[in-house]
């Protein structure tokens, strides 16, 4: 549903500018939730604003239902990092999570409705009077979750979402991408630098080389559902794929410190 | 001590320091004043008898209205302008330079020039206080528009927020504690020059009273104009302060979580 053919962005004049996608081209199949691990600074943010339809690419073609992408499309939700730029905190909850709704001009009776159920969804019912600031990092994120789910998107993005939570927080988070997915039945694309994180929720992951970014290696997830931290975590397949993800990961590190070329191996 | 029994201290010094300080003007002036401080009841009677209530229609509301005029003038076309260079980036850097050299020219220096391109009239007055009002409020409105974070911008084109909703429901409130900032600046300027203009040419008002009155040796009258100048500062600073913390209450409760 989400695809994208030869798409590359270079960053100033288009053509000597910064090349920092190359050729990318991948499709994100509806249901899925597809995760983009790869080192630090390999340009997996670029890559989602490219979907977003926050940057536009310099050459390629995204589309989303075979409609090309010019802007931000409506079937598009984004989660950012960074949560406490990203919620209003004039607003209070309900109001972060009903504001991008004023355009459709919904009856209020169907706006409290979907502020309702997704803030229950995120396992924040009853705290839609409270100002983003009264709650911790985590809740804060689920707010911002709830307000992407509201919207009704098809897909999700997210763009480091739990990067700058703890291990605990991270973890219950991790869990109700699942719910939420099962829940609203949306395809999600999942960016993150953390390994572990990147196989345990992912049907696929796509593994990004370092700058220019491409695509290394695309990998099928076989692990049986329902997920669990504990016992997904202690199988053989998960150990096996983290360790590909890992020494891709690694060599991509080597290539950017170093700036060796790269040996097709 | 306690702290309720500390609280009730601080409130009765807060309530005793001030009487202490009219105790003693009233024992200064009534003992060691001589002619340019007339006993402090004498102040006292002035003012009633000029300001409750036989001058307010004819001096206090003349100067209000044009201050007011003004400073409501300087916010509109402060935050209006601010908002746009703070958007424009290259717009930005050509009117800096511009800017804080106008911001520079001290406000009196412009009144023999205001009065003779507008005249005397509340015109000059009120034009007089909104150009030296503005430049507080236009820089302020520009730095804090110029801040706001590219991810909150971002929020909003990914959600297709209507530009009008995204104007007025997040920069501007995202600017809000800047824009006050700048406006709370601006307040004192706008009755500095309110004063001043009217010493210097008109034919009513708190100023023109104030000279008047010097001018013809009613020293008692001219305190009661200077003590109204207090009041009526005193007053409006109370009600900015009761919009600010109503406007920014978020901003405020915010930055105390944080802590």
């Amino acid at each position: 549903m989400l695809t994208l053919e030869g798409v590359s962005k270079r960053y100033g004049d288009p053509t000597t500018g910064t090349l920092a996608v190359q050729d990318l081209t991948f499709t994100i199949e509806e249901g899925q939730i597809v995760t983009m691990v790869g080192p630090s600074g390999c340009g997996k943010t670029t890559v989602l604003k490219l979907m977003a339809g926050l940057l536009r690419p310099t050459s390629g073609r995204i589309s989303v239902d075979g409609s090309p992408v010019t802007g931000p499309p409506e079937q598009i939700a984004l989660v950012f990092q960074d949560y406490a730029n990203s919620l209003y905190p004039w607003m209070r909850v309900a109001d972060n999570v009903a504001f991008p709704l004023r355009r459709l001009k919904l009856p209020k009776s169907e706006v409290s409705q979907r502020v309702q159920r997704t803030l229950e969804a995120v396992g924040l019912r009853g705290m839609g009077e409270k100002y983003p600031w009264q709650l911790s990092g985590g809740m804060q994120q689920r707010v911002a979750i709830a307000r992407g789910l509201a919207y009704q998107p098809r897909i999700l993005l997210m763009d480091e979402p739990f990067g700058a939570l703890d291990a605990q927080t991270r973890a219950d988070l991790e869990d109700l991408v699942f719910q939420v997915r099962e829940e609203f039945g949306i395809t999600v694309v999942f960016v993150t630098h953390d390994i572990d994180e990147s196989v345990y929720l992912a049907d696929s992951i796509l593994i990004m080389g370092p700058r220019p970014t491409f695509i290394d290696e695309r990998l099928e997830v076989d692990l049986p559902a329902p997920r669990d931290q504990l016992e997904t975590k202690q199988q053989p397949e998960f150990a096996r794929l983290r360790s590909v993800v890992w020494r891709n990961i690694k060599e991509s590190s080597l290539v950017m410190s170093t700036g060796a070329v790269r040996t097709e191996t | 001590m306690t702290p309720s029994r500390r609280s009730a201290l601080y409130t009765g010094a807060e309530i005793a320091a001030p009487l202490l300080v009219i105790a003693a003007i009233f024992v200064f002036t009534n003992t060691a004043g001589g002619f340019y401080f007339p006993p402090f009841q004498d102040v006292l009677i002035a003012f009633q008898q000029n300001w409750l209530f036989a001058r307010i229609g004819s001096d206090l509301v003349p100067s209000v209205v044009r201050m007011l005029t003004g400073f409501i003038v300087a916010i509109i076309v402060g935050i209006a302008l601010g908002l746009l260079l703070g958007k424009v980036a290259w717009l930005r850097r050509q009117a800096g330079p511009i800017v804080e050299f106008l911001r520079a020219v001290p406000p009196p220096a412009l009144l023999p020039f205001t009065i003779i391109a507008i005249g005397v009239d509340s015109t000059a007055k009120v034009a007089l206080i909104a150009f030296v009002c503005v430049w507080p409020i236009l820089l302020n409105t520009m730095d804090g528009i110029a801040g706001i974070e590219p991810t909150l911008r971002n929020t909003d084109r990914v959600y297709r927020i209507r530009p009008w909703d995204h104007l007025v429901h997040v920069e501007l409130r995202a600017a809000s504690p800047q824009i006050f900032a700048g406006i709370r600046t601006a307040l004192p300027l706008a009755i500095i020059l309110m004063v001043i203009s009217e010493m210097v040419a008109a034919t009513n008002g708190v100023g023109y009273f104030i000279v008047q009155a010097q001018r013809s040796f009613a020293l008692a009258d001219m305190w009661s104009g200077i003590l109204l100048l207090g009041l009526l500062g005193y007053l409006l600073n109370l009600v900015f302060s009761g919009i600010e913390r109503f406007a920014l209450g978020w901003h405020h409760a915010s930055h105390a979580a944080a802590s």
